[in-house]
């Protein structure tokens, strides 16, 4: 049997649930940018390839989106490094909640009763893998 | 309404492609250390990165045609995929909470596409 010293498991253990929270505020960087990216779209039209690289550059709400999106590749990279794949990346799942609220709050979408329950059960689900993850 | 194969390929294949685009950026995350070197001569994280992006394209490529309730929970798939990756490449355990956040989250996001047609 190997022997741990309680330290090291206890700093595992923080950075592991470090891990989760860092992935979980990147899902809502992801459904703004998302939702950024939806709204800047429209004014692109039918560019091609290189009015669409334009686009993203001078279309405020479409560079915006992209930034955010650099934004959760770092923070995702660095929670990576301590936490299990098997656990953090399902947990990116939490996007498809925040752009429903998110689209409920902007676009004042509405919400049929499946939409709820399928929310509702996505966050238990991240609930569980997260707990997991952070024991 | 019914929806493509062409479209239902496309997200299947995003799918596939994603979780293995999550397996490079975690090797390539577990390679850095503190040198700016570690990152930029990185293959594994620049892997990471593209294969990420082509996973988005097709995704995108793939919702814009085609039922959503049919299409979303083929997101799914690649939780699965990450699933069985970690366990073979980086001898992650299946444990129960895994499995069940898993099934839950795929069966909310089957809620999320029935609900949204």
């Amino acid at each position: 049997m190997i022997t741990v010293s309680p330290e090291a498991t206890v700093v595992d253990h923080a950075k592991r649930r470090q891990a989760v929270f860092i992935i979980l505020a990147g899902t809502f960087l992801v459904a703004v940018a998302q939702l950024l990216i939806k709204t800047g779209a429209n004014r692109l039209g039918h560019a091609d390839l290189i009015g669409t690289a334009i686009g993203i550059l001078t279309i405020p709400p479409l560079f915006a989106g992209y930034c955010l999106y650099a934004i959760f590749a770092v923070m995702m990279v660095y929670a990576l490094r301590h936490g299990e794949l098997s656990i953090l990346f399902p947990l990116i799942s939490l996007g498809f909640v925040w752009v429903t609220i998110l689209s409920v709050i902007i676009f004042h979408e509405a919400v049929s009763p499946l939409k709820g329950v399928g929310v509702a059960v996505i966050v238990a689900g991240v609930a569980t893998l997260g707990r997991g993850g952070s024991h | 309404m019914t929806t493509p194969v062409s479209s239902m390929a496309l997200v299947l294949g995003g799918s596939v492609i994603g979780s293995i685009g999550a397996v490079f950026l975690k090797s390539g995350a577990m390679a850095i250390k503190r040198t700016w070197s570690s990152i930029l001569y990185n293959w594994k994280l620049a892997m990471g990165i593209v294969t990420y992006l082509l996973s988005s394209v097709l995704f995108v490529k793939g919702m814009s045609h085609g039922e959503l309730s049919v299409l979303f929970p083929m997101v799914s798939l690649s939780y699965i995929c990450s699933l069985v990756w970690s366990k073979l490449l980086f001898h992650e355990k299946v444990t129960r909470a895994k499995l069940f956040g898993i099934g839950m989250i795929l069966v909310g996001i089957v809620c999320l596409g029935l609900g949204s047609a």
